[in-house]
């Protein structure tokens, strides 16, 4: 493997290496097959450490090991805490197996076991093996969710609270300071305002849980909930609204529920298993998610043209804002739409 | 610029190259990228053909949008012509409610408006199929399907 560029502050890749290799050794008694590190989201590094061919590990860490300040994040540690707690309550997630402590050279971050399955959304929607399980995701999605808004807030550990005004005048901002102006997304923004869903009382909320991060294999369906970096207190309705964000259907627009499944079953699934549904709370919020997912398209073009990314596909991604604006004018104009 | 070959037929090269030598010598991220490139090429030849057309049309719609919703005592009314000033008044006037869902010269507006930045930027948009499904109008001067 070629040397590669060290990060600052942090130890260099091949190092990481290094080190995931002392880990292993240390934790499980025997040396690792193989590491490697995956090709994962910018706002991770991902590592995967191979023991046997049933018996693999992913290791998650901040890029660089740095926490950003003011990143609008989970740390490590709480995930941690949030993965363990959702474990012990039943509910799909990665078993931790390790976290890294202060003293340790690989903190911060943790180590999971491997879960088997695809993430990729359009392979889940289109590949044939997915077919039989398909028709069950929506309701599964459904019974996950009312098993991670059921978990008493008092056990979480310390999280942000964000209701709709909160999660309204962030995202409002986030788009007044990007500066080109957006009157569809200031439609919907004025819309949001006169219809904010009375506040109740704060559950956890995943925070994305949509069709990409959830791990399907075509056995069992549901295998895992990725991604609790979003996580925070708030309305539940937002988890129930966010995976009927038109975007996340991947072109299967007349599946409301992430391109596979429909909003009844949906409900379903999770008023059989405890949670109590408002449907037109749950409907404001894929409205937001449709304005908060354009506002983050839009945003990206900064990251491009700041050149922390200068790929492509980031400079690509900010005309995607359009399709939220047609999807938001369909939502708002449109009383009885199945959309 | 008056000189050949014009715009749209040197970007309709560069994409040709693209799709027919450099891309079948590429493999993985690199590849997904060449086609993220040939998408991104499309939007710019189609932006070339349409976005004078579409502004012109816009600005129109905008200025006597504004001038409607503008109190006469107060302002001469919106007389500019830059798009992206009309584009923030707008925005004020619909922030301040004065400009509302049940304004149907301002929906019309922006269905037409949204409808131009899908033909160039997402004519694939399942969305936009739909929008077409319910009815809703190109953007003027849009001739192509």
């Amino acid at each position: 493997m070629p040397p590669r560029q060290t990060e600052p502050g942090s130890p260099a890749v091949s190092s990481i290496d290094a080190l995931l290799q002392a880990f292993a050794s240390e934790k499980f008694g025997r040396d690792a097959q193989s590491i490697r590190r995956l090709t994962g989201g910018a706002s991770q590094e991902i590592w995967q450490i191979n023991m046997a061919e049933d018996e693999a590990y992913i290791v998650r860490r901040p890029p660089g090991g740095e926490i950003k300040p003011g990143a609008n994040q989970v740390t490590p540690d709480d995930e941690v805490k949030l993965l363990q707690i959702a474990f012990k309550a039943g509910i799909c997630v990665p078993e931790i197996v390790h976290s890294f402590q202060h003293d340790e050279p690989l903190y911060p971050g943790y180590v999971m076991r491997f879960i088997a399955g695809e993430t990729m959304a359009r392979k889940i929607l289109r590949d044939t093996e997915f077919d039989s399980i398909r028709g069950k995701l929506a309701y599964q999605c459904g019974a996950a969710l009312a098993a991670i808004h059921a978990i008493p807030v008092a056990d979480c550990p310390d999280l942000p609270t964000s209701f709709a005004e909160d999660e309204l005048e962030k995202y409002s901002d986030i788009l007044h300071q990007h500066g080109h102006p957006q009157p569809v997304f200031e439609l919907a923004i004025r819309w949001l305002r006169d219809n904010l869903p009375p506040t109740r009382a704060a559950s956890l909320v995943h925070g994305d849980f949509r069709n990409g991060n959830l791990m399907i294999r075509p056995d069992i369906g549901l295998a895992s909930i990725l991604d609790w970096e979003l996580t925070h207190l708030g309305d539940p309705m937002e988890d129930l609204g966010w995976i009927c964000v038109p975007s996340w259907r991947f072109g299967a627009i007349d599946n409301p529920v992430g391109g596979f499944g429909r909003r009844q079953d949906l409900y379903a699934g999770y008023t059989d298993n405890g949670g109590q549904i408002d449907e037109t709370i749950a409907r404001y919020w894929e409205i937001f998610g449709a304005l908060k997912w354009g506002i983050m398209c839009l945003i990206m073009v900064e990251i491009f043209e700041a050149g922390v990314d200068t790929s492509i596909e980031r400079a690509a991604i900010g005309r995607r804002a359009s399709e939220t604006q047609i999807d938001l004018l369909i939502m708002l104009t449109q009383e009885n739409a199945t959309y | 610029m008056q000189d050949k070959p014009d715009a749209s037929t040197l970007i309709e090269a560069v994409s040709s190259f693209l799709v027919n030598v450099a891309a079948p010598k590429l493999e993985g991220r690199d590849r997904f990228h060449a086609r993220i490139a040939e998408n991104v090429l499309a939007i710019t030849a189609r932006e070339a053909q349409y976005a004078g057309v579409f502004e012109a049309a816009q600005t129109n719609r905008l200025q006597n949008l504004l001038s409607a919703a503008t109190d006469h005592n107060a302002t001469q009314g919106e007389t500019k012509d830059d798009i992206v000033i009309l584009n923030h008044s707008l925005c004020q006037y619909i922030a301040d409610g004065k400009l509302n869902l049940q304004n149907s010269e301002l929906i019309q507006h922006l269905i037409k408006t949204t409808m131009g930045k899908l033909a160039i930027n997402q004519p694939n948009y399942a969305g936009y199929q739909k929008a077409r499904a319910l009815g809703w109008p190109e953007e003027d001067g849009y001739d192509g399907l």
